[in-house]
């Protein structure tokens, strides 16, 4: 495996990427809405409600961290569902398949056009996040929230799993769909069990603790690798030229 | 610098490709031709190393297909234009050319020498830095050519160059394909085009599934069509079809006014033709010889598999 070729691919899917509109626009709005938007509800809250306590906030200071687990399974599908059916609707996937370039090469080059760009904003947004969250809250909690042990285990564990497991869900729906846009929208649906998580938290089903973080992390792994293994199957240049639509 | 012997390809209980043996020699232009779904894309997808075989055995230089370590070696030396141009829309010419070059571990100094060449050769270059989406067919066929040479490749793979082209970006292609040819580059072409594989090709190779022959277009179409003299007449009857099909030159056939006669000598034969008509009492309007064609000769030949 040679990374060179891996990231001349991926710098090759960037220089595409920004100049698309639509990948863009969701790289902004998603971390806009995340990491300002989020901040001023809960500005809000402290400051209109004054039946609101410490301990009930934090719990709601908790869930807000699974929008950057949720931006995690969504940004990427942006990018990854253009660059993998971007290249078929192109057909461009033959002659790139026709170099000198190993199956698994172009699948890390794609992968890591996709993570990188998704990563970075995310940690971007966080720091935002973060920032606004601790200066608004610091006199009504009486210290910095964060970063904390939960931020620690979004940031450095479960957004990049949910980004590589959005990445590798899109590998495996490009195979089925033939525009990008089907391919957004069924890789979309990987959204859906990190919506539901989020639901839980919100009703008190589950809490954000450092433990479920961490057992939420374990699955996520776990999930990972099984479709780690589909998506190596399905990314077969044999497969992609004869039996993808 | 082609070998091929035994190949096969099957998809699921369909056989695309059906024991093909031949081979294409270093510097020559080896025309592949045969019907739609005859198995000409799979073909150059197997020796490109884009697809595995079946069975069989085939070597580009001295690699050999089918061996993983080998695929990438046989990828470097060998150039795909594909049927569809499949260039990056959104990239320029010059970027979609520049990061081939660099697939193929080419140096920053030799990718711009090669992309400014291939550019003026095919006279792009004033419009390198347009993105691909704005130029026209016959401009995006030119740069996926360029594209397939950028790294000077011995072997060049070309699956329909001129399909869709207007005639002009056409014979832009065909002559660009000649001037390779003089450079001594090994070309494997897929084509419909009969009058492109006459002009172009050393030899041409007509599969359906299975190879029907290999030969050069002269000894293809002298193999496979007799000459015609071709008599248009006043009126055609009886007597004089009879008149002429006594000779026992060849088949006669007619329609409307016009008679084909398949001739073996013309010089020799077409005075007796003409005398056993006038004799039989025919007015000759007009008398014309028609020479082989390869259209009429792979006609011929895939019809006779029909």
């Amino acid at each position: 495996m040679r990374i060179s070729k891996a990231l001349t691919i991926a710098a090759k899917d960037f220089k595409i990427y920004l100049k698309k509109r639509s990948i863009l626009s969701s790289f902004i709005i998603f971390p806009l809405i995340a990491s300002v938007g989020l901040p001023i509800i809960v500005q809000n809250i402290i400051g209109k409600s004054s039946a609101i306590t410490p301990e009930g906030i934090t719990p709601l200071l908790n869930s807000f961290l699974f929008f950057f687990i949720i931006g995690g399974v969504s940004l990427p599908t942006a990018i990854a569902s253009y660059s993998f059916v971007g290249e078929k609707t192109e057909k461009s996937i033959e002659p790139l398949l026709a170099t000198p370039v190993s199956d698994s090469e172009i699948l890390l080059g794609k992968t890591i056009s996709s993570f990188l760009p998704a990563l970075t904003v995310l940690y971007a947004g966080a720091a935002i996040f973060m920032i606004l969250i601790n200066s608004f809250t610091y006199s009504f909690l009486g210290y910095l929230y964060y970063p904390n042990a939960g931020m620690w285990i979004v940031l450095l564990i479960l957004v990049p799993l949910s980004i590589v497991l959005s990445v590798e869900t899109n590998i495996m729906v490009s195979s089925k769909v033939s525009d990008v846009r089907a391919a957004q929208q069924f890789g979309g649906l990987i959204v859906l069990p990190f919506a539901a998580l989020y639901v839980m938290g919100e009703i008190h089903a589950l809490s954000f603790t450092t433990t479920n973080l961490f057992i939420i992390s374990a699955v996520l792994l776990a999930i990972d690798f099984v479709f780690f293994i589909l998506s190596i199957k399905t990314f077969q240049r044999e497969e992609i030229l004869t039996k993808w639509k | 610098m082609i070998n091929v012997n035994d190949l096969s390809k099957s998809f699921g209980s369909t056989r695309a490709v059906d024991s093909l043996t031949f081979e294409v020699k270093d510097g020559e232009v080896f025309g592949f031709l045969g019907p739609n779904g005859a198995g000409k894309t799979t073909t150059i997808r197997m020796l490109c190393c884009l697809i595995s075989k079946t069975s069989g055995t085939a070597k580009i230089g001295k690699y050999e297909i089918g061996k993983d370590k080998d695929s990438l070696k046989i990828r470097k030396m060998i150039g795909l234009v594909p049927d569809n141009v499949g260039l990056y829309e959104g990239l320029s010419a010059y970027d979609n050319l520049d990061f081939y070059g660099k697939l193929y571990d080419m140096d920053a100094k030799n990718r711009t020498i090669n992309i400014e060449k291939y550019l003026k050769m095919l006279d792009i270059w004033q419009d390198k830095d347009q993105l691909i989406a704005n130029y026209s067919k016959g401009m995006k066929q030119k740069i996926a050519i360029a594209r397939a040479l950028i790294h000077e490749p011995k072997i060049l793979f070309m699956d329909e160059p001129t399909a869709n082209l207007d005639p002009e970006s056409s014979k832009t292609v065909r002559d660009f394909i000649l001037d390779l040819k003089k450079q001594d580059k090994t070309i494997f072409l897929n084509t419909h085009n009969l009058d492109e594989a006459q002009r172009i090709c050393d030899r041409i190779g007509i599969i359906k599934t299975k190879l029907l022959t290999v030969a050069t277009p002269q000894q293809l179409m002298e193999q496979n069509w007799s000459k015609k003299t071709i008599i248009e007449l006043e009126k055609i009857n009886k007597n004089i079809l009879h008149a002429v099909k006594k000779l026992n030159f060849g088949k006669v056939t007619n329609a409307g006014n016009i008679m084909e006669v398949d001739v073996t000598d013309p010089k020799m034969q077409n005075p007796k033709i003409i005398s056993a008509i006038v004799a039989a009492g025919g007015n000759i309007l007009m008398v014309s010889q028609k020479n082989p064609g390869l259209e009429d000769a792979y006609l011929k030949i895939v019809k006779e598999i029909k």
